[in-house]
């Protein structure tokens, strides 16, 4: 007999950690969208963000203090990335921006572990991961939590985009980057806004994650857990990359669970591959890829 | 030259200051090698509509980006002349600096930001000068009696509007960086005649009643000379013909050979098989 209740399970548990994903591929969405750029970088930054913030809290740095400072670090990263390693490719084929950003995800690596040592760090948000029971299913705390947490952080994505004037700035350039240089918007500027919302997301990623894998060089390679997520999801929304997130921990778990035990097991860390390989060859743009809007 | 013909000014301009755009010898490249144009020049007077003729492929595009400082983002490159606007050389300022001193460029095929609404789409052109929240709502007011039908589209996304719209969204966006110097390539491009009668209308009416100066890249000769003060001809990236838009307009000659006026040329064709019957 099939166990719903089971099923249901390992369905939340998949969807939660979903939301883990989703948090890395939004951080690749912000900056494809308005620069046409792959930024590989991101897992760095998001390594970076967290190794900062760690060092910090265990040089007696008081959590806030360390938050707002290891931010503070971000924004300058970013900042100082679309100045002295973009800007002067701006033009340049996107393979060439690409394999900058791979450049500078190891020198963005390297400079951490230079900074703060290579050991492996364990982060205490204190929030406990202990199950606890809802309608008989068992939700993790921490779960949940990353969930609010990466949902809010969505939710003020959403409302900056829409309501104020950078944002639209940002859907402009996103839209159409000639007509956004022809009617005098400053790319420069919007660029260096995207890049300082990328840094922010990593440190809520690089937080989240660190408490639930540790603090660690591994870190920075979940950006190739964000790579199906964004086939999934299309490169270029940020709607995408949260369904694909959620679509992407479902799928890993369940096939996990159902599918795994055909294959001998230890399925989750592949199946999401397979399941973004069989994707392309169905809808290349993703389920929510840009379709252009044009009357026909 | 020029001086006399623009008439007296009140407060005592100078001669120099009649000139808002100039155009000297200009030779560009696309990727240092595709050689696009060879000796163009041109002017704009204030409060003038000047008119840029030529065939597919003379040039036209590539001269209103250069004036605009957006040739680079397009892999161009100026390689000889000089652009002056306003007395600046346009080449040391950039897209963004030139749309704040009001040289505000319409891009050929119109380039709407097809996921934003008509309104939003107006606001970004304000925001590409800094305006202030209290000049943009009358800003778009303004807009909105010039171009009755986008009130009515202002919640609609731009690529869901049509072509019409799509064009008057883009000159109401160019308007709402309150241009000295309005450049627009093609405006009339795959729009049905009566739609770009009025567009031209509108145009005439800013220039007109504000004093807007015009530089209009266009195919439709006919069009274009009939609202234009003067006009220049490109002809491979070179100019061959300038002068007033009535003395063009009274030279069919000159719309066969270097326009490629449809009527024309049919006119001829059909003319010289008489001749060959006969």
């Amino acid at each position: 007999m099939f166990d719903y209740q089971f099923f249901i399970e390992v369905l939340v548990g998949g969807l939660l950690s979903g939301v883990m994903y989703s948090l890395v591929a939004i951080g690749f969405v912000l900056i494809y969208k308005t620069s046409g750029v792959l930024n590989f970088a991101q897992g760095a930054m998001i390594l970076f963000a967290a190794l900062t913030f760690v060092s910090l809290l265990e040089r007696g740095v008081p959590f806030p203090l360390a938050l707002l400072a290891t931010l503070a670090v971000m924004v300058v990263l970013g900042i100082a990335v679309e100045r002295f390693v973009l800007r002067p490719l701006v033009n340049q084929p996107p393979i060439t921006l690409f394999m900058a950003t791979l450049g500078l995800s190891y020198v963005i690596e390297g400079a951490a572990q230079l900074l703060w040592g290579a050991q492996v760090h364990g982060l205490d948000l204190g929030i406990s991961d202990t199950p606890f029971d809802v309608a008989g299913v068992l939700i993790s705390q921490f779960d949940l939590f990353a969930a609010a947490v990466a949902g809010a952080l969505v939710a003020l994505f959403a409302l900056f985009f829409r309501y104020t004037r950078t944002g639209l700035a940002f859907r402009a350039v996103a839209d159409d980057q000639f007509a956004a240089l022809a009617v005098g918007l400053r790319l420069p500027r919007v660029w260096a806004a995207v890049w300082t919302a990328a840094g922010i997301v990593a440190v809520v990623a690089g937080l989240l994650w660190g408490a639930r894998l540790g603090v660690q060089f591994s870190l920075s390679l979940i950006v190739l857990k964000a790579l199906p997520v964004l086939v999934l999801g299309g490169f270029d929304s940020i709607a995408g990359a949260i369904v694909g997130g959620l679509l992407i921990g479902a799928i890993e778990k369940l096939a996990e669970v159902y599918v795994g035990p055909f294959f001998g097991g230890g399925i989750e860390a592949w199946a999401a591959y397979v399941v973004a390989l069989g994707f392309l060859l169905v809808r290349p743009s993703g389920l929510f890829g840009q379709k252009l809007v044009e009357r026909v | 030259m020029a001086c006399s013909s623009a008439g007296i000014k009140p407060h005592g301009y100078k001669c120099m200051s009649d000139l808002l755009l100039s155009v000297e010898a200009l030779a560009a490249t696309y990727n240092h090698a595709i050689r696009a144009l060879s000796g163009v020049s041109l002017t704009v007077r204030r409060g003038e509509i000047v008119a840029l003729l030529g065939a597919n492929g003379a040039g036209k595009s590539t001269v209103l980006k250069a004036v605009s400082n957006l040739l680079y983002a397009q892999r161009g490159q100026i390689t000889e002349g000089q652009i002056h606007f306003d007395g600046g050389a346009v080449t040391t300022i950039s897209s963004a600096d030139l749309v704040r001193r009001g040289l505000v460029p319409v891009l050929e095929g119109r380039h709407c930001f097809h996921s934003l609404t008509v309104e939003e789409n107006l606001i970004v052109g304000a925001i590409g000068r800094d305006a202030r929240r209290s000049e943009i709502a009358s800003d778009l007011d303004r807009i909105y009696a010039l171009f009755p039908g986008l009130k009515q589209r202002r919640k609609s996304l731009s690529g869901f509007t049509s072509g019409g719209e799509q064009q008057m969204t883009a000159i109401g966006r160019a308007l709402m960086s309150r241009p000295r110097l309005l450049v627009l390539d093609e405006p009339s491009m795959g729009l049905a005649p009566l739609v770009v009668e009025s567009i031209f209308r509108t145009l005439k009416q800013l220039n007109v009643s504000e004093g807007l100066s015009i530089l209009v890249a266009e195919q439709n000769s006919t069009v274009a000379l009939r609202f234009a003060d003067r006009a220049t001809v490109l002809e491979n990236g070179r100019t061959v013909l300038g002068g007033s838009a009535l003395e063009l307009r009274q030279r069919a000659d000159i719309k066969a050979l270097y326009l490629g006026s449809p009527s024309e040329s049919a006119a001829r064709v059909s003319s010289s098989s008489n001749r060959a019957v006969a």
